[in-house]
């Protein structure tokens, strides 16, 4: 199968209204015979079934969750990138989409970023007049503030809680619209299966989370909003229930997956303290503007932060990268900890942290300045781990964040599984093999408001589409796939718990398909993958039954999708025989520790087709063109 | 540390529930309360035993999923914290700890301390945005927004929609989690079209669904891991007397 990204011809200026014009509308009256399923409620879920609603389609919102409200967009912190140029500072669409595609390390479509950033300034105003209450300044006006990777202000922010008020926004709206009777809204049901019939997406089998009822949902056309992958780790910044179930399901329904190696690290989070440890919190990068981080230079250092003397201590960024020191960028930063860790210097109870110290700045600046900068993540930081960072130095450590790689999707975010649409962190389309900073809450919300309810009409205007119902053969196979697999999980009857499964595995993955690779490391980790997801299928053990409320068997069903997940993921870290982006393999990097990347043999997005467990899937590739922004080597110096 | 946990377990919400105990042994101070169940649960599996059902999900304070009361405080003791925030060191050696749901007749328990918050989005359902369709809004600083209007906006928006305000009223009152989001919407310029039939619909439902009303307690900011203040409450009953009184002018 030749992959065709359906870019459409002209000026990349023009593309987008261009191919506004050029696809099929449907008659206003018309839209309300035509039925899409949603399936996930965060920024780009909630944005896209309030969108499609308004415009007169019937919407079915799935989420597992208890409330439309509770997706993992709302825990985005920072801000949402916008080409307003508000400050006059000199912003601009092609500014924004220059950004986007230099700080993806030229791994994306160009096409697809450079619309992005035109629908960037839309959103501002539509999450405006949703009443989104933005900062603004004294006289009226929206504030913005500088985020990484950019020259010029461009970020709008809600105090710290920027994806909450962005998603309490599109769950307003999303509200409004199931008011209006247009949007059923299913909640507490987890999709478990695409039900494809003819070749074309056209409906889902959910898991009633709370009887455990096995359900049918039929329409025209499945949208896919169901997140990233990052708790392959398991450890990660995301939420407990971010999973992989929905898209890896798609995925083997025919959907290909991109790019799964690009997984984002994010250099200041506060680090696990035991093997209990559930998820990783994370802390601003604005700390890093005045803390300075070292290790102890001895190995195995036990001795209390402050009974170290200066002249023991490694300041190893300011030591390695004397320009950048304690700011630079995230990829090098994250690795050094990393690497002073392995080498049996880390702090801590587990000896995989590094300290982030403030005492120099406070001696400088007076605790006030410290605390009117810092005040709130110092608080935060004290509740976590009972430390004051006033007086003792805070612990960092890298953890996984954000994953830009997801299903593929062409120009009108339709995967390679006819009728099949995959929106936000999802899909892989925009951020290339780097996201910068305040740009996730951008694509889903782009996605979700201005780009998929366009593009979708088409599918829906010129596909032929027959009227199908429950009881048809290809509905039913799909129910018992599900539910065989889900008695399959419970019959194991083994001894160990699903999280031990998923810990395991997230340790490995860490290790070997973590923040730095190489060859010997990803052919390891390609030999264990399937030996731990045997144990799993012999030794798992859940409690009670598939006709409950049963966590066990929720959590059990997640880590057998990531126990097979993880294994195209390595094989696409071990392909991608170059540095870019977060993607960091250790036989590729400039002397001072940059990634290096090979645009003659992998400017391409690697599409993975399945062919069964545990067989290597097949690469199919999508070559990237850069008529618009200069092939260049990422520089921040 | 050791632990005597007294636990409400129910199987579903036609089931009669009951507390049970659970001794857990070498708790690490640097636990999260979440974590600490994890621990039992995990202990639970390995025995053969159902694991303790509770909703969770960012483990960072801010989804609003925890839905626990410990020692009779929704989300526990700690002031301004929700209960995955809150850490064992807050708790002492030997301490018996009792954990139950949210409780309140219009939150109907699904299964242990998992409970059914969905009335909370149908008030939001009734009135609480502003009806603006995708696509039609004008430039964002078209409309100035003094500063003092959209931090306030903000401190109201910060309601996380856990329901520990409901939990924490002894009259299973849900007046600070509306008042907050007619606060919210009503405060700002964008909000006005729609400010009275919000404020009227937004109470009607709270009404319909069987929540209580206002003494005064305070208990439910007192609950609120995000602080947020009970003066949204008399300002609701303000705008909603006077949205009543002039009803009659729509």
């Amino acid at each position: 199968m030749k992959l065709d990204a359906k870019i459409p011809e002209g000026p990349i200026q023009d593309k987008w209204t261009k191919h506004k014009f050029d696809i099929k509308l449907i008659n206003p009256a018309n839209k309300r015979k035509y039925k899409i399923i949603v399936v996930g409620t965060g920024l780009a879920g909630a944005s896209a079934s309030a969108s499609l609603s308004e415009m007169g389609y019937q919407v079915e919102a799935i989420t597992f969750h208890d409330s439309s409200r509770r997706a993992h967009s709302i825990a985005a912190q920072g801000g949402i990138n916008s080409a307003k140029n508000y400050p006059n500072d000199g912003d601009s669409v092609w500014r924004l989409f220059y950004d986007t595609v230099k700080g993806g390390d030229f791994r994306s479509r160009e096409a697809n970023v450079y619309r992005l950033a035109q629908v960037s300034v839309d959103i501002i105003d539509q999450a405006t007049a949703q009443g989104v209450p933005f900062a603004r300044e004294y006289g009226g006006n929206l504030a913005n503030r500088s985020f990484g990777g950019a020259q010029v202000s461009r970020t709008f922010y809600a105090r710290g809680q920027t994806g909450q008020q962005l998603l309490l926004g599109a769950y307003q709206a999303l509200a409004k619209e199931v008011e209006s009777g247009s949007v059923k809204l299913r909640t507490r049901k987890e999709m478990m299966d695409i039900i494809v019939v003819d070749g074309k997406a056209r409906g889902v089998v959910t898991r009633d989370l709370v009887t455990g009822e096995l359900e049918t949902h039929l329409a025209d056309s499945v949208v896919l909003a169901t997140g990233g992958y990052g708790n392959v780790f398991y450890l990660s910044t995301n939420a407990q229930a971010c999973n992989v179930t929905a898209t890896y399901r798609a995925y083997k329904k025919g959907a290909f997956f991109a790019n799964p190696c690009y997984t984002q690290i994010h250099p200041t989070c506060i680090p696990v303290s035991g093997e209990y440890q559930s998820k990783l919190t994370l802390m601003s990068e604005s700390l890093r503007n005045d803390g300075r981080i070292w290790v102890p230079k001895a190995k195995g250092d036990k001795r209390k932060p402050r009974e170290i003397p200066e002249n023991e201590r490694d300041y190893y960024l300011e030591r390695k990268y004397p320009s950048f020191g304690n700011l630079s960028p995230r990829d090098i930063s994250s690795r050094s900890a990393k690497e002073a860790c392995d080498d049996g210097r880390g702090v801590g109870a587990t000896g995989y942290g590094v300290y982030l110290d403030f005492k120099d700045a406070i001696a400088r600046l007076g605790k006030d300045t410290i605390a009117e900068r810092y005040g709130n993540l110092f608080e935060m930081y004290e509740r976590i781990t009972g430390d004051n960072p006033y007086e003792t130095p805070m612990m960092i450590y890298p953890a996984s964040h954000y994953t830009m790689g997801g299903l593929w999707v062409d120009y009108n975010l339709m995967s390679t599984l006819e009728g099949l649409h995959v929106i936000g962190e999802a899909n892989f389309s925009d951020h290339g093999a780097n996201r910068l900073g305040a740009s996730a809450l951008m694509q889903g919300l782009a996605d979700g408001y201005f780009v998929l309810p366009y593009t979708i009409g088409n599918y829906l205007a010129t596909a032929d589409l027959k009227k199908i119902d429950a009881d048809a053969p290809e509905c039913k196979a799909t129910v018992k796939e599900v539910e065989d697999k889900i008695n399959k999980i419970i019959n194991v009857k083994g001894t160990k718990t699903p999280s031990y499964f998923h810990r395991k595995l997230g340790k490995l993955m860490w290790d070997k398909v973590g923040m730095a690779r190489n060859e010997a490391g990803l052919k390891h980790a390609l030999e264990e993958i399937p030996k731990i997801r045997e144990e799993f299928w012999k030794d798992v053990k859940i409690s009670g039954t598939g006709a409950e409320y049963n966590i066990s068997l929720e959590k059990a069903s997640r880590v057998a999708d990531f126990l097979e997940f993880a294994e195209i993921m390595a094989y696409d870290a071990l392909d991608r025989d170059e540095s870019a982006g977060a993607h960091f393999r250790e036989e590729h990097q400039t002397p001072d520790g940059e990634a290096k990347r090979n645009d003659d043999d992998y400017r391409y997005v690697a599409a993975w087709e399945y062919k069964g467990v545990g067989q290597r899937p097949e690469l199919h590739k999508e070559q990237l063109e850069f008529e618009n922004v200069k092939l260049a080597v990422r520089s921040y110096k | 540390m050791n632990l005597k946990l007294h636990i409400w377990r129910q199987k579903n919400n036609k089931a009669n529930g009951a507390f049970e105990q659970y001794a857990v042994s070498d708790i690490s101070e640097d636990m999260s309360f979440l974590e600490m169940l994890d621990v039992l649960n995990e202990d639970l599996i390995v025995e053969g035993k159902d694991p303790v059902a509770f909703d969770h999900d960012c483990r960072e304070g801010i989804c609003g999923a925890c839905s626990m009361t410990i020692n009779g405080n929704p989300h526990g003791p700690e002031k301004a914290t929700t209960a995955c925030q809150l850490h064992m060191r807050k708790f002492k050696d030997g301490q018996e700890i009792y954990i139950e749901p949210f409780k309140n007749k219009s939150f109907p328990i699904i299964r242990d301390l998992v409970v059914d918050r969905s009335a909370l989005d149908r008030i939001i359902q009734s009135g609480g945005y502003i009806s603006i369709k995708t696509g039609s809004a004008p430039d964002a600083n078209d409309i100035a927004v003094p500063k003092s209007k959209a931090d306030v906006a903000m401190d109201a928006a910060a309601c996380i929609g856990c329901g520990a305000c409901v939990a924490a009223c002894p009259n299973g009152a849900a007046m600070l989690f509306t008042s907050a989001k007619l606060k919210h919407l009503n405060v700002l310029p964008q909000g006005q079209a729609e400010k009275k039939k919000r404020t009227l619909a937004m109470v009607d439902q709270m009404d319909k669904e069987g929540f209580g009303s206002c003494t005064n307690h305070y208990e439910c900011e007192a609950a609120c891991p995000k602080s947020i203040s009970v003066e949204f409450i008399s300002e609701m009953n303000f705008e909603y007397a006077k949205a009543r009184a002039t009803a009659y002018r729509d």
